[in-house]
């Protein structure tokens, strides 16, 4: 009998490896593949288990379940962890699996696995196309950068491509630093020849040789199973010749995600930020043209090749088009990743889709892209999730990330731990973010002890406008986000 | 945690050589030496446990830089530390989404039941703080060692850990 436990970091953090002690102990004769994660995170660790070619569920499992779910040779299909067939799951019959197609089913490791599942179809169609048909294939998807600007991809390559130099490189960003976000770990893990695929598309629509993966220090097991991945790959002669890839390991600095910042650190500097004009599209790694994209925007990019630009084109709302990994986080009873086309509205996925918070009490707030995301209040849920639903209610899609909060969260709070977060974070080379962050954290701190509360107030708005103003680049600039929608919305908490 | 060696500067030498070497053959001419810092710095870290002046005055010798900027760069990366840890690391998440399950009441209870605050190190613990280990969804989350990644922490169960950690 084969079976499937996930070694994704999320299920090992809940015992995924003393399961898999327990099986190997008890149950010796059966077959164990270690997959990554299916994103159903409330239900980690799950088992699955293979019959007539069928896969059944079983989780959350502890290792003591082992023993009563295997008996000799049979399976207990009764038993209380059961969740009956995988294939008809509605949190999995009801998503839009692209990019997480193979996450959670099968090895990532496994070249004939990977190949067996449809794997590098996408590169297989690009190599029949000309550099410029590839482009324009990822241009008609209307694919937009998924590690937080939005910006369209096809525009980005297309300006790679055409500017000139003999040397190109494609980075790809895997810092992924936002709280509340976790795809691109689970890419890394789950499926990384997905990515090196992508990347290999890329490389051939820019005309680039050689490229980066620039993952956190904070995602060991994703650095990992990434390096064993691009060493199977060279085995297999798919990287090495012509276009190599290589991990590099980031330093806990979250400014690091922002591309020329992740440049300066890929180049040895401190991850300072620096200002644009020029783009890295036309001065990147080492002065010469750089395609620098998110893990996502990469790992779409097969199945666009494969199934063509106005497939992927066809899914999604207005001008967000195609599949969205959202991941719902924080105090919510069901967590996870959810792969749907994008324009659910926020209400669907807390609700719906999350079953409300994981303590049972009431949903106050929800915080929407990350630390430079805004809190919504209940009364804004109704808002769909795309890129310019979120803007014109002040605030980001960014990489997908939905933080709930229940009713004990104290938006006053938050929105000093936003000020913290930019001061400690921020690279030093612009004033506002540097400075204006840490007078933030002061100003709040004021107006909680009660000191000149209106004034106050109007002086955090008025720095909000110099962040925004002022700052070279968005952790200074979108900082205001989490501030100014706690106190648009949740003004009672900074009267009390 | 494997447990850090004692400085040997011939040994580090090398460890440096090698990471320089692995950059340059995989970036040809494209680089300057400069762009193995990272890389090196983290070996040095793994092998060392921490960035001592020895290393900087090394690393800056084989790359050609000045110690100043070698020294600009470990200080700007939070990962970099300039003294030994204690024998375990407890990176414990303090980011949105770990609070909102709990993360402020746990790093209350470590610092009244076991002394233990950001930063410090007690009997062989370092606890330092940590900006979301992308485990959101099953927080209050931490690294062990930076290898060993726990969820659905509480009091009890960082008693356990803290217990543990003391005793080996
Ligand atoms: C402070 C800051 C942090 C960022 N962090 C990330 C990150 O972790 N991952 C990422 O892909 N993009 C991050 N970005 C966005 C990048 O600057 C850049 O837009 C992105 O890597 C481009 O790739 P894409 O077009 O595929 O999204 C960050 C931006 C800022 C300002
Ligand atoms: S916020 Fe703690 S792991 Fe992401």
């Amino acid at each position: 009998m084969k079976v499937f436990l996930p070694k994704d970091a999320a299920a090992l953090s809940v015992g995924a490896d003393e399961v898999a002690q327990a099986l190997r102990a008890h149950a010796p004769a059966l077959e164990l593949v270690r997959t990554g994660s299916r994103g159903l995170l409330w239900l980690e660790p799950l088992l699955e288990v293979e019959l007539d070619g069928a896969r059944y569920g079983f989780g959350p499992l502890r290792p003591q379940d082992v023993t009563t779910l295997f008996e000799g040779a049979e399976v207990d299909l009764k038993h209380p962890a059961a969740l009956g067939r995988m294939d008809a799951l509605p949190w999995l019959t009801k998503q839009r699996r692209l990019t997480f197609e193979r996450v959670g089913v099968i090895d990532p490791l496994s070249w004939l696995d990977h190949e067996a599942t449809g794997g590098f179809s996408g590169w297989a169609a690009a190599k029949a196309l000309s550099p410029e048909a590839i482009v324009a294939q990822v241009t008609a998807s209307g694919l937009r950068g998924r590690g937080g600007a939005g910006f369209p991809a096809g525009v980005k390559w297309k300006t790679v491509r055409e500017a000139p130099g003999a040397r190109k490189y494609v980075v790809c960003n895997a810092d992924e630093g936002d709280s509340g976000t976790f795809a691109d770990r689970m890419v890394l893990e789950g499926d990384p020849l997905l990515l090196l695929e992508g990347m290999r598309i890329c490389a051939r629509a820019v005309g680039a040789s050689l490229g980066f993966v620039y993952v956190r220090s904070e995602y060991p097991h994703a650095v990992d199973t990434l390096t064993q991945a691009i060493a199977l790959c060279r085995k297999q002669g798919f990287l090495g010749d012509g276009f190599d890839v290589e991990v590099r390991v980031g330093a806990g600095a979250y400014v690091c995600g922002e591309e020329t910042s992740l440049l300066e650190s890929l180049e040895g500097k401190r991850g300072q930020v620096r200002p644009k004009p020029p783009l890295p599209a036309h001065h990147g790694l080492f002065g010469k043209p750089t395609v620098v994209n998110n893990v996502l925007t990469l790992a779409a990019v097969p199945w666009i090749l494969k199934h063509g630009g106005e497939a992927y084109a066809a899914l999604g709302v207005g001008r967000s088009k195609g599949t969205l990994p959202l991941q719902l986080a924080g105090n919510v009873k069901r967590g996870g990743l959810f792969e749907l086309p994008l324009g659910l509205t926020l209400r669907e996925l807390v609700e719906d889709w999350g079953g409300g918070t994981a303590s049972g009490r009431p949903v106050r707030a929800v915080q929407v892209g990350g630390p430079l995301g805004a809190y919504f209040p209940q009364a804004l849920l109704d808002t769909p999730l795309d890129y310019e639903a979120l803007a014109a209610k002040g605030g980001i899609l960014g990489h997908g990330g939905v933080v709930v909060f229940d009713d004990t969260v104290d938006l006053a709070r938050q929105a000093r731990f936003a000020f913290e977060f930019c001061a400690k974070e921020s690279c030093g080379k612009c004033t506002p973010c540097r400075i204006g962050s840490t007078r933030g954290v002061e100003v709040l701190d004021k107006v909680a002890r009660g000191e000149a509360r209106e004034q106050n107030l109007q002086l955090v708005k008025d720095l909000c406008t110099v962040l925004t103003d002022a700052s070279l680049c968005a952790l200074g600039g979108l900082t205001p986000l989490p501030v100014l929608s706690a106190l648009e919305h949740f003004s009672e908490d900074f009267h009390t | 945690m494997h447990s850090p060696a004692p400085w040997d500067s011939a040994q580090a030498q090398q460890l440096v050589q090698r990471e320089l070497a692995r950059a340059r053959a995989f970036l040809g001419d494209d680089g300057p030496d400069a762009t193995a810092l990272l890389p090196i710095l983290h070996a040095l870290q793994r092998a060392y446990g921490f960035i001592s002046s020895d290393a900087i005055t090394l690393v800056a010798q084989v790359l050609n830089l000045s110690k100043a900027e070698v020294k600009g760069v470990v200080s700007f990366y939070k990962d970099f530390r300039t003294s030994p840890p204690g024998r375990h690391v407890v990176a414990l998440c303090r980011a949105e989404a770990c609070q909102a399950r709990g993360s402020e009441t746990l790093a209350e209870h470590l610092a009244q039941a076991h002394g233990l605050t950001p930063g410090s190190t007690k009997d062989g613990v370092t606890l330092e703080t940590t900006y979301c280990l992308g485990n959101c969804t099953l927080g209050p989350t931490a690294l062990v060692d930076e290898t060993k990644l726990l969820g659905r922490l509480d009091a009890p169960a960082v008693d356990r850990l803290v217990r543990g950690l003391k005793g080996a």
